[in-house]
C-alpha cells in the first residue's frame, strides 16, 4: 500500500517537473509587436496591401519586410501610427492622400451577378441574383475590390464630400514660425 | 441671493446701445422664404411638400427624424416654388436642402393644434409633444431641440429651470428687448417648462448691464413663488449654461457632463416666449427676434423677422449698410460664425447679424507669443491656452486632447486677450473638428472589423454545415445502394 502511494507520488512529482520546465523553456516565442501592429491595421482583411488580410501584414510589418505604407485605405493616419510604433521615419514621397472614398453602383450598369457581394468583406452590399444591387455607404470601406470584380464596370469608387455636419474649421495659416 | 465667483472671463466694450432702447419692429413678409430642413443641433429634418403644393400658415412642411431633431412649419401661407440646396447660414458656405416658398400675400391660418388651456394640470408628457411638434429649438444660438431637453427631468432629478437672460455678446439686444416688451410671456413659458421638467424652482438670470430688463421682469414675478430675478455680473461669458448655473448654485458641471447631472436645466429666454406661444395658442415657432446692428448697418435695432428671410432683405430693411462692411457675423461678435454671403436665409437659432466696420474689429497681424499667461488667467474653463495651441501647431493633438482642448467652449476670450493676437481659440475649434473626425473614423473601424469578424465566423459556418451535408449525403447513398447490407454498427457511425 505505502509503496504503491509512494511510487505513484514519485512518478507525479517527476513527470509534473518536466512538463512545467518544457512548458517554460521549449514555449513557442509570439511576438508582441506583432499583436500591437494588428491592432494599428483596419483590420477589414481587404487584401489590397498583398497579404491575406490584416494579421499577415503585421507579421511582414514587424519583420521589416514590409513598407509602412503597405496600407493603402489606412492612409497617412495609418503611416503615421505604424512608423511611431516601429521608430522609423515613413517615406511619405510615394504616398498620395487620397480623401475618404465608398464605392457607388451605376444602377444602369449592374446586371445582378452577385459577384461583388462575395468580394466585399463588410457585407455592404445589398442585392441578389438578377437584381440590382447597392452599397451600404455607412459600413463600406473602401477597399475597391468589388471594382476589380464587376464585370459590367458598374462600380466606381467616389469621395465622401464635407457636409455641414462634419465640416469644421481648417488650421490657422498664420504664425507658423511663432509662438 | 448669494452669487458665487466664476473663473477668468473679460470685459468687452458691450456696444449694446445702439439697439437696447429701440423697440421691436416686426418686418413685413418677403417675397420669398427659404426655410432650411436643418436649422437645429440633430438629423434634418425630411420634406413632407413638393414644388407646386399649396401650404397654409403653420403648417408642416418638414417632420422630424430620429430622437434628436425637429420638424419646420410654413411661416405663412403660399406656394412651394422648390425643394432645392442652397447655401446655409454657416462659415463654410456649404449648400444644404431648403424649402422655397412663395407667400401668397393671405397669411392664412391652418388648423392649428388646440391651446392647452391649463398647461399647470396636464401631464409633462403632452407638453414635451406639444413643444416637439411646434420645431421649437434652444434660440440662444444654440439650436438644440428644444423638447429633448425638456425630457430631462423623466431622467434625472431636477430642481432648478434657470432661464438665460444673460445675454452676454456684445452688440446683442434681442433677449433683453424680449425680457422687456413680452414680460408675460416670458415667464408663462418658463413657468410652463418648469412644469414639464417637474424643476419647483425657477430662477431668471440677467446681466447687471440691462437694468430695466431686471426691474421689469423682478416686478411681473413679485407675485409668483418660486420665481426669482436675479442681476448676475457683467463678465463675459456669463450666459453659458455652464457658467451661469456656477455663478448662480455655486455647483461647476463636471467635464462631459450636463448641467441637468447637478439638478439645473438652463433655457434661454426666447426658448420660453416660443413655448408659451405653443402652448398657450397651438402656433408653431415661425418668427424669432434678431438684433441687427454694427457700425456699418444704416438703422440698427430689433426685429421680429419670419423664419426663412433672406438676410438681405433683413439687411435691406434696417436701412442697408452705410458703410461698406469689413465683416458680417452671425450671431454675436465673440462666438458668432462669419456669414459667407447676405444670400442666406434667418434661420432659428440667429440672434444676430453685425454688419462691422474695419474700425470694429481687429484683424492686426499675429506676433510670436510673448508667454505673458494673460490667455491662462482669463480662461473661464480653467483652461491652458497657450500650451495647448503650441501642440495643436505642430498637430500634436493626443495631447491637446489630454489638456482639455475638448472642453473648451470656444468663448474666443483668450483670443480677444492675447496681446499678440494669435488667433487660439481658432486653433481649438481646428483642433475640436479633427479630433471629433479621428472620432467618427475610430468608431467606423470598429464596426468594419466586427462585420468582417462575423462574416468570417458566418462563411467557417456555412462550410462546415456544407461539408456535414455531403457527408450525410454519402451516407445516404451508400446505405440505399446496397439494400442488403447489415445496419452499421456503432463504430461505422462515428466514422462517417
Amino acid at each position: 500500500m505505502l509503496m504503491a502511494i509512494g511510487s505513484l507520488t514519485a512518478m507525479g512529482v517527476t513527470l509534473g517537473t518536466i512538463l512545467g520546465a518544457a512548458a517554460k523553456f521549449l514555449a513557442v516565442e509570439e511576438n508582441p509587436l506583432e499583436e500591437e501592429l494588428k491592432a494599428l491595421l483596419p483590420g477589414s482583411q481587404c487584401g489590397q496591401c498583398g497579404y491575406v488580410g490584416c494579421a499577415q501584414a503585421a507579421v511582414a510589418l514587424a519583420k521589416g519586410e514590409a513598407p509602412v505604407t503597405v496600407c493603402p485605405p489606412g492612409g497617412k493616419a495609418v503611416i503615421e501610427a505604424l512608423a511611431k510604433k516601429l521608430g522609423v521615419t515613413a517615406d511619405l514621397s510615394e504616398h498620395e492622400e487620397k480623401g475618404p472614398e465608398h464605392a457607388f453602383i451605376i444602377e444602369d450598369l449592374c446586371i445582378g451577378c452577385t459577384r461583388c457581394l462575395r468580394e466585399c468583406t463588410t457585407d455592404s452590399i445589398l442585392g441578389a441574383n438578377k437584381l440590382m444591387h447597392t452599397v451600404i455607404l455607412d459600413t463600406c470601406h473602401a477597399c475597391s475590390k468589388c471594382v476589380a470584380v464587376c464585370p459590367t464596370e458598374a462600380i466606381v469608387m467616389q469621395p465622401i464630400n464635407v457636409t455641414l455636419g462634419t465640416w469644421h474649421w481648417s488650421k490657422p495659416e498664420s504664425g507658423q514660425h511663432l509662438h | 441671493m448669494k452669487l458665487f465667483q466664476i473663473r477668468g472671463g473679460i470685459h468687452p466694450d458691450y456696444r449694446k446701445e445702439q439697439t437696447s432702447e429701440k423697440p421691436i419692429v416686426a418686418m413685413p413678409l418677403p417675397a420669398a422664404l427659404y426655410i432650411p430642413l436643418q436649422q437645429h443641433i440633430g438629423a434634418p429634418a425630411e420634406a413632407l411638400v413638393a414644388e407646386g403644393d399649396l401650404v397654409k400658415k403653420g403648417q408642416m412642411i418638414a417632420r422630424s427624424q430620429g430622437a434628436v431633431s425637429a420638424p419646420q412649419h410654413a411661416p405663412t401661407s403660399g406656394r412651394i416654388a422648390a425643394v432645392a440646396e442652397i447655401p446655409a447660414p454657416h462659415p463654410s458656405g456649404l449648400p444644404q436642402l431648403t424649402i422655397i416658398l412663395e407667400p401668397d400675400g393671405k397669411d392664412e391660418w391652418t388648423v392649428l393644434p388646440s391651446p392647452i388651456a391649463d398647461p399647470f394640470t396636464v401631464a409633462a408628457q403632452a407638453i414635451h409633444a406639444r413643444v416637439a411638434e411646434s420645431g421649437i429649438v434652444g434660440m440662444g444660438g444654440a439650436a438644440f431641440p428644444s423638447a429633448v431637453k425638456l425630457t430631462l427631468g423623466t431622467q434625472k432629478k431636477l430642481d432648478t429651470l434657470l432661464l438665460n437672460g444673460a445675454e452676454c455678446e456684445p452688440y446683442l439686444t434681442c433677449d433683453d428687448r424680449v425680457m422687456r416688451e413680452y414680460t408675460e410671456e416670458v415667464i408663462d413659458g418658463a413657468r410652463i417648462m418648469a412644469h414639464a421638467l417637474g424643476a419647483p424652482k425657477i430662477i431668471i438670470g440677467i446681466e447687471q448691464n440691462k437694468p430695466q430688463a431686471i426691474a421689469i421682469m423682478t416686478k411681473a414675478v413679485a407675485s409668483i413663488a418660486g420665481v426669482e430675478v436675479v442681476a448676475v455680473p457683467v463678465q463675459y461669458p456669463m450666459g453659458s449654461e455652464r457658467h451661469l448655473v456656477q455663478a448662480l448654485t455655486g455647483r461647476e458641471t463636471p467635464a462631459r457632463k450636463l448641467t441637468a447631472d447637478l439638478g439645473v436645466v438652463v433655457h434661454n429666454v426666447a426658448t420660453a416666449r416660443a413655448v408659451h406661444h405653443a402652448v398657450r395658442f397651438g402656433r408653431p415657432l415661425l418668427s424669432r427676434v434678431v438684433t441687427v446692428s454694427g457700425g456699418a448697418i444704416r438703422d440698427p435695432r430689433n426685429v421680429e423677422v419670419t423664419i426663412g428671410t433672406k438676410v438681405s432683405d433683413l439687411v435691406e430693411f434696417c436701412g442697408g449698410f452705410a458703410v461698406r462692411p469689413e465683416r458680417l457675423v452671425n450671431g454675436g461678435p465673440m462666438m458668432g460664425q462669419p456669414l459667407p454671403s447676405l444670400d442666406v436665409p434667418v434661420v432659428k437659432g440667429m440672434s444676430g447679424i453685425l454688419a462691422l466696420t474695419a474700425e470694429e474689429i481687429n484683424d492686426s497681424p499675429t506676433n510670436p507669443c510673448i508667454r505673458c499667461g494673460t490667455c491662462v488667467t482669463i480662461c473661464p474653463c480653467g483652461l491652458s491656452p497657450v500650451e495647448m495651441s503650441s501642440f495643436i501647431r505642430k498637430d500634436n493633438l493626443e495631447i491637446a486632447a489630454k489638456l482639455g482642448v475638448m472642453d473648451c467652449v470656444s468663448c474666443g476670450s483668450c483670443s480677444w486677450v492675447c496681446p499678440s493676437h494669435i488667433p487660439l481659440v481658432h486653433y481649438f475649434n481646428y483642433a475640436k473638428g479633427m479630433l471629433n473626425d479621428q472620432d467618427r473614423e475610430r468608431r467606423k473601424n470598429d464596426r468594419v472589423k466586427t462585420l468582417v469578424e462575423a462574416r468570417t465566423i458566418r462563411i467557417e459556418k456555412a462550410a462546415e454545415a456544407k461539408k456535414a451535408a455531403l457527408a450525410a449525403k454519402k451516407t445516404a447513398a451508400a446505405t440505399e445502394s446496397i439494400p442488403a447490407a447489415p445496419a452499421p454498427t456503432a463504430e461505422e457511425k462515428v466514422n462517417a
